[in-house]
């Protein structure tokens, strides 16, 4: 029996993670979401101090423990064992989402289930009936954090498009995003729609239109690029 | 002289009434007073509404009090957490009721209901089905959804130090609600891993003030949940 090897187009999880992770400037505290937003924190380039928050309570949070080393009460926000980098402080629950609230916050990257054209951004549920509503932090994230960046597929398992005209999904926030990283393409959210920064290689910018569930507009850097 | 130290578990909790609401402290494991809790299933005190971050794990701690029968509503964000069986089924069969708040959302009514705040404006879940049925009102151009403050009749919280004061310490993440639940509850009871006298502690690293404490159990080996899921214990 043969097994068809799964094709790979565009970027793939650690090649998106990657991506994002030169766009977190040097200084800024970040918070990082759960999945591939995470994994951002071992890409960004050497040189830049990021302070890494996570709104349990820990700023600068360093990475996973040995597992010798692993402390059931020094956690992150997806419950997984962490280490304090030097200069880490603790606080508690209102302290830490007044850091998030307050706007003190420089950048979070989170996932998605959908994305709309104005940046309105659905995460947290798909609405069905039978689902238990869980939201922890998310909403709080895109009300207060200052620039939100989402990694995400560029389309579901099944080949929906996630990057629609409006949600279907209840929403998380709305007009909150800035840049997504998904696996085809960079995209800029501007007053006048999604606008494609960057096409991962070999893609090209109708491709991703095909996969996009409304009207991509061509970022001036691709558009230069063309011309010449 | 004012000593808030308490020998027996079934003591610290014995006036845990039904229909109480106990805030419980905690996110995930870290910082569950899972011996205060275990202390509630064994006194038995039922329809409680209990405010915790999430809904516990396996069948041991908030999970057990849960399966118990003891809780009539939770008011989490989170109550779906890897290893969280009891909450969904009875969730899903209508036996327990779920108000759903955003984490920050939370922390801020429950910080807002110890520090005398009714209400507040804040401009999480705006626009979102969370918000929906709330007074919303325009600040310098933004929209803000009103949350009122959150109080209790009860808070168990785990620390890692006090002294018989009720002065607080806590062991890094585990510290997440606890400061903010002692200050809602009309009675904070504390379980702590290491009690000592009053004036032992420096003023300069105390994280609750012993005002906001009533009662404090020296626990010094506290059960580790994540170890009772994996060794499969249950509770009782």
């Amino acid at each position: 029996m043969s097994v068809a090897k799964k094709q790979t187009i565009g970027w793939g999880r650690e090649e998106m993670a990657k991506r994002t992770a030169l766009d977190i400037p040097d200084g800024s505290y970040v918070n990082l979401g759960i999945g591939i937003p995470e994994m951002v924190a071992q890409y960004v380039p050497e040189g830049r101090e990021v302070i890494y928050h996570t709104e349990n309570g820990l700023l600068g949070m360093g990475p996973a423990p040995a597992e010798d080393e692993v402390d059931p009460e020094l956690i992150n926000a997806g419950k997984k064992a962490v280490t304090v980098n030097p200069g880490a402080s603790f606080f508690h629950h209102a302290d830490s989402f007044a850091m998030i609230r307050g706007q003190h916050i420089d950048v979070c990257v989170l996932g998605a289930m959908q994305i709309s054209e104005q940046g309105d951004l659905a995460n947290w549920s798909t609405g069905e009936p039978d689902a238990i509503p869980a939201v922890g932090g998310a909403m709080d994230l895109v009300a207060g954090v200052k620039t939100i960046y989402v990694i995400t597929q560029h389309c579901t398992k099944s080949g929906e498009p996630k990057l629609v005209e409006s949600c279907s999904y209840p929403l998380t926030g709305k007009a909150v995003v800035t840049r997504i990283y998904t696996d085809l393409a960079v995209i800029d959210v501007t007053p006048d729609g999604f606008e494609v920064a960057e096409l991962a290689p070999g893609i090209s910018f109708d491709y991703a239109q095909e996969r996009t569930g409304c009207k991509l507009l061509l970022g001036s850097q691709l558009a230069a690029a063309a011309n010449q | 002289m004012i000593d808030k130290h308490i020998d027996s578990l079934s003591d610290a909790v014995a006036d845990i009434f039904d229909g109480a609401t106990v805030m419980i402290g905690g996110f995930g494991e870290a910082g569950s007073p899972i011996e205060l809790i275990h202390a509630l299933i064994d006194q038995g005190a039922r329809n409680l509404t209990v405010v915790n971050n999430n809904t516990g794990s396996g069948h041991v701690g908030l999970a057990a009090l849960i399966e118990n029968g003891q809780v009539g509503k939770m008011i989490c964000s989170y109550p779906r957490t890897v290893g969280s069986k009891v909450f969904p089924e009875l969730y899903r069969s209508g036996k327990i009721e779920l108000e759903l708040v955003p984490q920050g959302t939370l922390a801020e009514r429950i910080r807002a209901g110890g520090a005398g705040i009714p209400a507040f404006y804040t401009a999480t879940s705006v626009n979102t089905p969370l918000a929906d049925g709330k007074e919303l009102r325009n600040f310098d151009g933004r929209d803000y959804v009103m949350e009122y403050g959150l109080r209790a009749d009860f808070a168990l919280i785990k620390s890692e130090c006090a002294d018989n004061h009720g002065n607080l310490t806590y062991n890094k993440t585990a510290r997440n609600f606890a400061p903010i639940m002692a200050m809602a509850a009309k009675t904070t009871i504390v379980q702590t891993g290491t009690l000592f006298e009053v004036g032992s502690i420096d003023p300069e690293v105390i994280v609750t003030p012993g005002i906001f404490v009533n009662r404090i159990i020296e626990i010094p080996n506290p059960a580790q949940e994540s170890k009772l899921i994996a060794e499969g214990r249950s509770y009782p």
